[in-house]
């Protein structure tokens, strides 16, 4: 396990917006985006995926836990996808992962699914700029240092039992 | 006898002045059912093998040890202990460190153990909801006074103290290094039988491993030949409210079965016996988060297209967190309802 990163000091925090996006549509928009010179927040990573169909809950719930604000997944609209049905599977999933994160505490607006085709480099710009808006709005989830946090209450007794193991045995 | 499993110092034990040199091995149990120690007596004759192979140095359950003769062990001195239970107060964590330190080898044996368990469902709730349910609001609770038990209280001028009951339910890997985990909720005889076999006969896979088959359930199940290449659910099902088919694969019949999530081990005995798996095992070595991967698995085979229908379909499923990580929320990615406080 990798070490806890301190809680981000409020002035200096910035939304971190992970995102999946699938090869054939929404990552070839985010291409177009970059040759059109548009400007979205900087704030967002893009990760490639061949379909949002790819998109394991796994993934999404790895990038909260490991310090992200928020998850955008972008694929083909309805109908358009070059695996026929991919899009449809992340539609289901995300149906029911807005439901879980709500159970568990993280506002469901942390994770947006759009539809976004090829030609469509201005709705890139535009749902990533949205979302880091929302993100600033919502404010930091932090969980790794949440994570930490929690197993502070394990320090103490740890403290303890290692004064205990360190001191001299007695003959 | 092995010579790894030895104790490796030949000094004479306060509890054991026989000085007998076969293997030491402990079992302990934290928050738990009882269920596990149920299991290890399960093995049923094979126990005896088991008792004449090692000497059995602590037992809560089921024979009278005292915490100070473990203490008095020098470390390393007992060949293995199988801890069951999850972690969840400063008594069994500290149990649990102490146990790590005399132990060559410490098992984390069942489900609770292993993932957080049923117990670790409490990671939904603060500490102080749950303690204001079972000693105030439970419908089988008479406390007028409102009374709850004090961490340290004096009668009759001696000093008493309680452990703490702490504010998140750990599996215990989350408190100390684990070498091997027993799954199961309880592990089964076979699964037992094998891990203590292991142990006894040095064949050890590489530390860290869960002492069980890493396939999925589906590979064991008798129902396998008729699950089906596509699943399409138009509806979920409730086991308590469907007339269930006995032959048929569950996600067949439109019944939520952990199987596809969960490793192999258990030959099947819920399916077997009428009902759907609800994930003991846990996951397999490639599955990080096992409720996340059932649920992929599951949602993405709703027959529904549009919003309004699929979220219709998943209503069917009305506990996501307790159908999903009902033995494992505390090896979750997220562990616990992330904004609880300590």
């Amino acid at each position: 396990m990798t070490p806890s990163p301190p809680i981000p000091a409020p002035a200096s925090w910035q939304p971190r917006l992970v995102a999946f996006f699938c090869n054939w549509c929404t990552y070839t928009a985010a291409d177009l985006a970059g040759v059109s010179r548009l400007k979205y927040a900087a704030n967002v990573r893009v990760i490639r995926l061949m379909c949002s169909g790819r998109v394991d809950p796994q993934f999404i719930l790895d990038a909260l836990a490991r310090g992200a604000d928020g998850v955008l997944i972008g694929g083909c609209h309805p109908g358009d996808c070059h695996y026929v049905e991919g899009n449809y599977k992340m539609l289901r999933r995300y149906e029911m992962l807005k439901r879980l994160l709500k159970e568990m505490g993280i506002e469901p607006e942390r994770v947006r699914l759009e539809w976004i085709s090829a030609a469509e480099g201005e709705k890139v710009r535009r749902v990533v700029n949205e979302m880091v808006e929302q993100l600033r709005r919502l404010g930091p989830l932090g969980l790794p240092a949440r994570f930490a946090e929690w197993d502070k209450e394990m320090a103490e007794l740890e403290r303890v039992v290692q004064a205990a193991d360190s001191a001299p045995v007695p003959a | 006898m092995n010579a790894l499993f030895k104790p490796p110092t030949p000094r004479p034990f306060p509890h054991n002045m026989s000085a007998s040199s076969k293997p030491k091995i402990a079992f302990y149990w934290c928050a738990s059912c009882g269920g596990c120690e149920e299991a290890v007596v399960d093995l049923a004759e094979d126990i005896l093998g088991v008792v004449e192979a090692v000497d059995i140095i602590l037992w809560p359950c089921a024979m009278d040890f005292k915490n100070a003769d473990v203490e008095a062990m020098p470390d390393k001195a007992i060949v293995a202990t199988l801890l069951n239970g999850a972690i969840r107060s400063s008594e069994q964590e500290e149990m649990a460190r102490l146990l790590r330190r005399k132990s060559q080898y410490l098992l984390a044996y069942g489900a609770c153990a292993h993932l957080g368990g049923i117990p670790s469902l409490a990671n939904q709730f603060p500490r102080e909801q749950l303690l204001r349910y079972v000693y105030e609001e439970a419908p089988t609770m008479v406390n007028d006074t409102k009374t709850r038990p004090r961490l340290e209280s004096k009668a009759d001028g001696h000093l008493l103290a309680l452990p703490e009951l702490r504010n998140v339910v750990r599996a215990l890997d989350q408190v100390v290094e684990v070498d091997y985990y027993v799954p199961g909720c309880p592990p089964t005889p076979k699964i037992t039988k094998a891990a203590v076999t292991a142990l006894l006969t040095g064949q050890l896979p590489p530390r860290g491993s869960v002492l069980a088959p890493d396939v999925a359930l589906c590979d064991q199940c008798p129902r396998k030949a008729t699950k089906p290449a596509t699943l399409s659910f138009t509806e979920f099902k409730r086991p308590h409210l469907t007339q269930m088919e006995p032959d048929r694969c569950f996600l067949a019949q439109g019944l939520v079965c952990m199987g596809p999530a969960t490793r192999a081990g258990c030959e099947a005995v819920c399916p077997g016996g009428g009902m759907p798996c609800s994930g003991c095992f846990g996951p397999t070595s490639r599955v990080r988060d096992q409720g996340a991967k059932l649920l992929s698995s599951l949602c993405a085979n709703v027959a529904a297209k549009e919003e309004k229908q699929i979220a219709q379909t998943l209503a069917g499923i009305p506990d996501p967190v307790g159908t999903f990580y009902r033995y494992g929320l505390a090896k979750s990615l997220l562990r616990r309802k992330v904004d609880l406080n300590l």
